[in-house]
């Protein structure tokens, strides 16, 4: 045993525990505060196995962005700790279905991970040695060329779903005032301000 | 296994871990209190002040007096408050702004973990600083710190988007996420001309504007505006939690200094390769050329009014992003051009 498995020990003992307390924690946003805990320490352990592009995007995307949304829309919530508990036998049947169905893939995943313990490594691209390129090269390498279409497809997707949301969203407000920055700037002086010889007691 | 196997793969890589990060942390320290001191006297001597200068010999001590004056107060948690996340915020901010020094190299070599994925980790980090100003606002269960948290987590979020493309471009250029190789691509017969921020000035600009965004500094001090929202986020915080924060802060925008040196300003690199200039060890010139982005920072503080809140989100989205998106299209498509891409 060395420091990396001891590492490994003390990040994973951290994950397991606060993907529990996520489910446990009575406050919503303690929950969303656990998740985040168990996001930060599964990129500890990404970095342990030597995928640290990996766990350097988990962190920026998961932890940075994707998870302050959840904590805003928590925060945000008007939540009822007394009717939340009242839920739960309601909710029973499908959060056992969600479980039955994670827990027979992950069987099914430890499975052939035992009879076939090479299947993996056969279907996947051959992962070049970390002495020779970073695996930030690597990921590269693999996402750029083989999968180039594969790729720009997600992207088309997840710029659709934006454009949906900001639809969505989208309020044309005729009564409301807005700033024209450079209306504001073209503004002259000889646009802006007009003098006027005033007559003493008659105004303009 | 015996003391010695014991000795060689835990205690001594440890302790020099430890050690190594011990002396960074208290150089660190003492520089960030330099920072603060300095930040005062310039702001000072814009407006024709004389600043701090009665603690010690020109006030020099006046940081170190501040700290014993937060650390002696008694700290004050409101009823209400979440206890936990509430102290919580303060150690997030204060940590996480810290841990970015890990990899930031001073020298070749100088750096306490040079991993390969440097940019990316301090861009995490950063991405992760808004946790303490949410976790802050939200635990002190009173409106005005959740309002302020509320709108300061939507500011860091939204110019952490143009600083990402800042990153990207100049790792187009260097050719590598490594903070070591970042700074030794920018080396060569031009000297300080041929470091990033001419070649690639606007996104220096760019990058220097989203610095001040990100770290709360003012113009874009929104996260505490003093004048509408009390102390913003902070309001309910006294004594070392709020030393914490104010140490926080220091930290990370020592830290965008550092980052703006290392990508635009050559890190340690001497301004011309001939012979005065590389006597002098690399790390003063790093710490010099920190000490001259502060300086800048200092100044967007002292001359520049502060943004109102729907033009500072019109500037990061409208204005910086797509410059900078386009700038990335830009510099790849010059690089591919003219095959000056890194190979």
């Amino acid at each position: 045993m060395n420091l990396s498995a001891l590492f490994f020990y003390l990040f994973s003992t951290i994950v397991v525990a606060s993907a529990f307390m996520v489910i446990a924690s009575r406050n919503p946003v303690h929950s969303v505060l656990f998740l985040i805990l168990a996001f930060v320490n599964a990129a500890g352990l990404f970095v342990l196995v030597g995928a640290e592009f990996l766990a350097m995007i988990l962190i920026v995307v998961y932890v940075g962005a994707v998870a302050v949304l959840f904590l805003f829309v928590v925060m945000m919530l008007d939540v009822d700790f007394a009717e939340l508990r009242q839920g739960f036998l309601q909710y029973l049947p499908v959060g056992a279905i969600v479980g039955f169905i994670f827990l027979t893939e992950l069987l099914l995943i430890v499975g052939t991970w035992i009879t076939g313990a090479g299947a993996a490594g056969a279907i996947r691209s051959p992962i070049p040695p970390a002495s020779e390129v970073t695996n930030t090269q690597a990921i590269g390498r693999v996402l750029y060329t083989t999968y180039v279409h594969y790729f720009e497809l997600a992207g088309l997707v997840l710029l659709v779903a934006m454009i949906g949301a900001i639809v969505l969203t989208l309020q044309h407000k005729t009564q409301a005032k807005r700033q024209n920055v450079s209306a504001q700037n073209a503004r002259t002086k000889a646009s802006a301000i007009e003098i006027r010889k005033v007559r003493r007691g008659q105004g303009i | 296994m015996s003391f010695a196997q014991i000795w060689s793969t835990y205690i001594w890589p440890i302790g020099v871990i430890v050690a190594e990060s011990l002396l960074l942390l208290v150089a660190l320290l003492i520089f960030v209190a330099y920072i603060l001191l300095a930040d005062r006297k310039i702001w000072a001597a814009v407006q024709m002040r004389r600043g701090p200068n009665v603690v010690g010999p020109w006030g020099l001590l006046q940081s170190f007096a501040d700290f014993l004056k937060f650390v002696l107060k008694e700290p004050i948690i409101p009823a209400g408050a979440n206890k936990g996340v509430f102290l919580l915020a303060p150690l997030v901010t204060c940590v996480l702004a810290l841990s970015a020094w890990a990899v930031i190299p001073f020298d070749v070599g100088w750096s306490i973990a040079e991993i390969n994925v440097g940019v990316l980790y301090i861009f995490a980090i950063s991405s992760l600083m808004v946790y303490g100003v949410i976790m802050a606002g939200w635990a002190s269960n009173s409106k005005y710190p959740f309002l302020a948290a509320l709108r300061s987590a939507a500011q860091m979020v939204s110019y952490e988007v143009s600083i990402g493309f800042v990153f990207i471009s100049v790792l187009l250029c260097a050719g590598s996420l490594n903070l070591t190789k970042i700074v030794q691509a920018q080396a060569g017969p031009l000297g300080m001309f041929q470091w990033y921020w001419l070649p690639l000035l606007p996104l220096f600009v760019i990058f220097f504007v989203s610095a001040l965004a990100e770290t709360n500094r003012p113009p874009f001090d929104l996260v505490e505006a003093e004048s509408e929202l009390v102390a913003g986020f902070m309001v309910e915080y006294s004594s070392t939690p709020y030393l914490l924060f104010m140490l926080g802060e220091y930290v990370a925008i020592v830290t965008m200094c550092a980052m703006g040196t290392i990508l635009f300003l050559g890190g340690w690199l001497p301004p011309f390769p001939v012979a005065p200039f590389t006597w002098v060890p690399g790390i003063v010139w790093f710490m010099l050329k920190i000490s001259f982005m502060f300086f800048l920072f200092a100044m967007a503080k002292a001359m520049v009014p502060r943004y109102r809140y729907d033009q500072l989100m019109r500037l990061g989205w409208k204005v910086f992003l797509p410059l900078s998106l386009a700038m990335v299209v830009i510099v790849a498509g010059v690089l591919q051009f003219f095959g000056l891409a890194p190979k």
